[in-house]
């Protein structure tokens, strides 16, 4: 989500000069302990507000989706919700099972605290210890580059981030949740399940700048910003 | 610059102020160490509180999300790739190095050595990168799913190899050539000269370049992180993916807050506390040796 938050305020910049839009990274988690904490303006968070969280006022500005990809050369096209439990809780170790190649599976998870790990448990109502991984990762570059090397690995990775690299040559390939392909369109109009908000997070009733940058990020002049980092914008 | 035209002894003055200097100055070395150590214990400070002692070693595994933080599979894991790359790197540095001193035709001496010096000069990330594309694959087409002990061992050698070859070479180099005409009038061959006279004499000198190596390996993070897997698991043989105690640091301390971000740097206490115990345990070794051969 930073990549995107920083492009749209090198644009706020410039339609405001004077103004400074300095964006850090850090997970969704301290995106919102800094903004509760009074340490920024803004939080970003790439997830819904929680429940205990519902004093703060989120802003949606764009959704990314989430997806399992498997390797090109894997000729598993599709999985259900089922098998994919199955396969993230180590009861299902060989692709044969689920009518691919006899190869052992190897399960890539997310670390802790990151949000793409905290939705994926959500939607498989699964928990982290259930999982029987054999890579957890740090960021989604770094699944993709371990599925590209790995034609028998299976992980879950950002839409936005997948579809740019599986579009330049990295043999990967999205897989389709509940028959739903992975597209920025499903994303867009709301069909594919597992799909988070990318919120904009302030402590209280945004005024000022801080509304005005808000308004800008939920606005059609940065929807441009929004596609080329590959996540869909409000409809 | 003698200020002093009255002091008998005009070298009295520059020499109080160089040693007050040199104090200073070891002053602050020595403080930094045990500022870093009371920052490590401040920061850990709330997890020993709210966790206590005793989970680290006996909770049911590394669930921050569920309050459980077992950090013994990660000390295992540092543990194991550090002293499986010395294994490797120790005999092969110590070897090139008495290649590069004793065998090598001087064309190749030097080049050789520059090439060492350049391989010490590869940024860990550079290592990292090519464990993840190269290395990592490779294993796993023979043993899934790749991301393993065996590929941390591998990566940490790679980067402690020079280290240990460039230290060991220069400390045979000091070897003054009274030692080795001694040896040589002796009759002994070049290979018994260099395995009973010249490896005793620069022990000290090997010594220092095995410990710098095991320094590097356990506080190597980057290059660790991306080929290990990452799971937190005591690994049961070589292909098991593993996490080190820096790995844990590094994964997680942007996205950790409160008694989590703070077990981090219980990590991080535990990892000082290993190369305390290891600094000790070589002082120990070296005062034996020295001890042997006043004997």
């Amino acid at each position: 989500m930073a990549p995107l938050i920083s492009e749209i305020g090198k644009r706020f910049e410039t339609l405001h000069p004077g103004t400074r839009v300095d964006v850090q990274t850090g997970g969704s988690s301290r995106g919102i302990a800094d903004v509760v904490n009074g340490l920024a303006d803004i939080g970003m968070a790439s997830r819904a507000l929680k429940p205990q969280e519902h004093a703060l006022h989120g802003a949606i500005i764009a959704h990314d989706g989430i997806t399992l990809i498997l390797h090109q050369d894997n000729p598993v096209h599709d999985l259900t919700n089922e098998q994919i439990k199955a396969i993230y809780t180590g009861a299902i170790t060989n692709w044969k099972t689920v009518g691919g190649l006899n190869a052992p599976i190897t399960v890539i998870n997310k670390a802790e605290g990151r949000s793409t790990l905290e939705l994926f448990l959500q939607y498989f109502s699964l928990s982290n210890r259930q999982i029987r991984a054999h890579v957890v990762i740090g960021d989604n570059e770094q699944g993709i580059k371990t599925v590209e090397g790995n034609p028998h690995a299976i992980g879950y990775v950002s839409i936005g981030t997948v579809q740019y690299d599986a579009r330049h040559g990295v043999p990967i390939r999205l897989l389709p949740l509940q028959h739903i392909p992975a597209t920025l369109e499903s994303v867009r109009n709301g069909t594919f399940p597992l799909s988070r908000p990318l919120t904009l997070v302030s402590k209280t009733l945004p005024t000022g700048l801080t509304e005005t940058f808000i308004e800008f990020s939920r606005s059609p002049a940065v929807h441009d910003l929004i596609l080329k980092q590959y996540f869909a914008p409000l409809p | 610059m003698i200020s002093s035209s009255s002091n008998i002894l005009p070298h009295f003055h520059s020499d109080h102020s160089l040693l007050w200097g040199l104090r200073f100055l070891a002053l602050i070395a020595g403080s930094l160490l045990l500022l870093i150590v009371m920052f490590l214990l401040q920061e850990s400070w709330p997890a020993f509180q709210h966790v206590g002692l005793r989970s680290f070693f006996t909770d049911e595994g590394w669930h921050p999300s569920e309050d459980l933080y077992l950090l013994t599979p990660m000390l295992w894991g540092t543990l194991w790739a550090s002293l499986g790359s010395i294994m490797l790197a120790a005999p092969l540095g110590i070897g090139s190095a008495v290649f590069i001193q004793y065998y090598a035709p001087s064309f190749l001496a030097k080049p050789y050595r520059r090439l060492i010096e350049l391989l010490a000069g590869i940024p860990s990330v550079v290592f990292g990168l090519w464990g993840l594309v190269v290395l990592v694959p490779l294993i796993a087409r023979w043993q899934p799913p790749g991301p393993s002990l065996l590929a941390g061992i591998l990566i940490l050698f790679l980067m402690i190899l020079p280290t240990i070859t460039l230290v060991v070479q220069a400390s045979l180099a000091q070897i003054p050539v009274s030692v080795i005409h001694h040896a040589t009038a002796l009759g002994l061959s070049r290979w018994s000269m260099i395995r009973s006279v010249i490896l005793p004499t620069a022990k000290a000198g090997i010594f220092t370049g095995l410990f710098l190596g095991v320094a590097r390996a356990l506080g190597e993070t980057m290059a660790i992180l991306m080929v290990c897997g990452n799971v937190v698991q005591s690994p049961s043989h070589l292909f098991d993916p593993i996490r080190t105690l820096t790995a844990n640091i590094a994964l997680e301390v942007a996205y950790a807050l409160g008694t989590h971000r703070s077990t981090l740097f219980v990590s991080g206490l535990l990892l000082m506390a290993m190369i305390v115990v290891f600094v000790v345990m070589a002082e120990g070794f070296r005062h034996r040796e020295a001890n042997a051969h006043t004997k």
